[in-house]
């Protein structure tokens, strides 16, 4: 169980993305675990045949517990040829496991919903040959459509990364028929995006299995049973708790010191509206990008706001991975990062920002994403207010806030002149710093922002 | 567009950015940032759904015409 975030002591696994025998390379995604503030995705930390899940759906463990063994071994292991799909293993977990309640009565096979049993007598697949990977070791669309793919292909099996199987299952894509550009022609998230954005339309999705819902649906789960509202109502009650703890350290050992200016925004926004002018909605920018862009490259330049205090002191960081505060809708937020923020061209991180964003929303965040934001900016002036003081993320050692971008009366030169103004916060760690470098910080945000063609 | 379908639009888009959001309990007078608290991207995304769904592409410059629910519908009404 990997450290989701600064103040995680546990988490609970809700899904297993892979199962004994899968092949996984570093970075493929595996789990997925429900921390108290949200459900992320786990990747995988070496390469390897997965020999054995140590850890069962719905259990909470602590921080460092192994989750699954994986097995070291030379790649050919994983190769099409030695991937017959095997016949449902006897000794997994599986087989304990209660009925699925869609499953068809105590039949003998995995658990299976209707309609999937339906798609695979339609296409002619034996669901008595494939492995479920679903939940209770269901058997999903996408196993079917595996099966499929590995059968259509003779003896070789299409390779894909668990998060391409998984996306490609959502977007109903067949993998058999996505042309592979990763290694041994396997299957990448970016070759389903393309085979997806080539299909005009996905067709009316048949009603498939209750998708797997990870948080409502772990079968362990002592939630079960309850009305949805009252498990939203625990899990924001639960995120609330996480974030007092949180923001409780913060306050308690990091001595903050604060600091405002007020940004003159009117070269950034005109520039924008003249690009957004010729663009199609799903293209605009928003005045965020530029200004979360601005404070990632500020942050270049005043290393003291960026990196991590622990009990060996500061440590600056090359990189800024700038963490973005989400406010989510049901109440409560989360802050996950956006990478190297301070090398993307705007339209990349405005299209990352959006990403991030509806994510976070819908609960679905990435390990690294939680884990290591090296500076934090919170953007409350999107929901109206004027100025915002946050409180520092530890072990990181600085927040900016950003308020309102509003017109405002500016005077300049002896004259009075209307301008889109905002005003920006620092809100800093004064073990790291002092007040002249947090200013230094501020007012190299304002430079850069009257430049805004070279963001 | 009649004002019955452009209702429906602005329903269904609201809906999908913002899926918590009660229509029974929504004044049509509600400002779309500050009453149901959509933030700058939540507002793309409702007028990119809005392209999508009713082929209307409000530019930037009508934003303030569009920022209650009322005015969304009209815009759609006089433009779809």
């Amino acid at each position: 169980m990997p450290s989701l975030g600064a103040d995680m002591q546990h988490g609970k696994l809700v899904e297993w993305l892979v199962k004994p025998g899968d092949y996984v390379r570093r970075g493929d995604l595996v789990a997925v675990v429900d921390t108290d503030k949200t459900v992320m995705d786990v990747e995988s930390f070496q390469e390897g045949v997965v020999a054995d899940l140590l850890v069962g759906i719905g259990e909470t463990v602590p921080v460092g517990t192994p989750l699954a063994r994986i097995t070291q071994t030379p790649a050919e292991v994983g190769s099409p040829a030695h991937e017959a799909p095997t016949p449902r293993a006897p000794t997994t977990a599986h087989t304990v496991k209660p009925q699925h309640p869609d499953a068809p009565g105590p039949a003998l096979g995995p658990p299976i919903a209707p309609p999937v049993r339906h798609l695979a007598h339609r296409l002619g697949v034996d669901t008595g040959k494939i492995q479920g990977t679903g939940k209770d070791g269901a058997i999903t669309r996408a196993d079917v459509e595996h099966a499929m793919a590995a059968r259509a292909g003779g003896t070789s099996r299409v390779r894909s990364s668990p998060r391409a199987r998984r996306l490609a299952a959502e977007l109903g894509i067949g993998l058999s028929t996505v042309t592979g550009t990763g290694p041994d022609g396997a299957v990448t998230v970016a070759d389903v995006q393309g085979a997806a954005a080539k299909v005009p339309t996905p067709g009316p999705p048949e009603p498939g299995p209750p998708e797997p819902g990870p948080v409502a649906s772990a079968p362990e789960s002592p939630a079960k049973g309850r009305a949805p509202s009252e498990e939203a109502r625990e899990r924001v009650a639960s995120l609330r708790r996480a974030i007092g703890a949180l923001m409780t350290r913060s306050k308690q050992t990091i001595p903050h010191y604060y600091l405002s200016t007020t940004l003159d925004l009117r070269a950034a926004v005109a520039w924008m509206q003249t690009v957004n002018a010729h663009r199609p909605v799903a293209a605009r920018l928003v005045p965020s990008a530029l200004l979360l862009k601005a404070a990632a490259l500020a942050a270049r330049d005043v290393p003291e706001v960026n990196g991590f205090y622990d009990d060996g002191g500061f440590r600056p960081s090359a990189a800024v991975h700038l963490g973005v505060a989400v406010a989510l809708r049901r109440g409560g937020l989360v802050a996950p990062a956006i990478h190297d923020a301070e090398t993307l061209p705007l339209d990349v991180l405005m299209e990352q920002l959006r990403d991030l964003v509806s994510r976070a929303r819908a609960g679905r965040l990435q390990r690294a994403e939680m884990a290591d934001p090296t500076l934090t900016v919170t953007n409350l002036g999107d929901l109206g207010v004027d100025s915002v003081y946050g409180v520092i993320y530890p072990p990181q050692v600085a927040m900016v806030g950003l308020g309102r971008v509003m017109e405002q009366p500016w005077a300049e030169n002896g004259l009075l002149g209307v301008r889109y103004a905002a005003i920006a916060t620092l809100s800093a760690d004064h073990r790291v710093s002092d007040g002249l470098r947090g200013a230094r910080y501020l007012a190299r945000i304002n430079e850069l922002l009257q430049e805004p063609e070279h963001l | 567009m009649n004002e019955q379908d452009a209702r429906a639009a602005v329903h269904a888009a609201i809906g999908e950015v913002a899926p918590d959001v009660e229509f029974d309990d929504v004044d049509e007078d509600a400002r779309l940032r500050q009453d149901l608290e959509l933030d700058s991207l939540d507002f793309l995304r409702l007028v990119e759904t809005i392209d999508k769904a009713t082929g209307v592409d409000i530019p930037e410059r009508d934003y303030p015409a569009v920022a209650t629910v009322k005015g969304l519908i009209g815009y759609l009404t006089q433009h779809g």
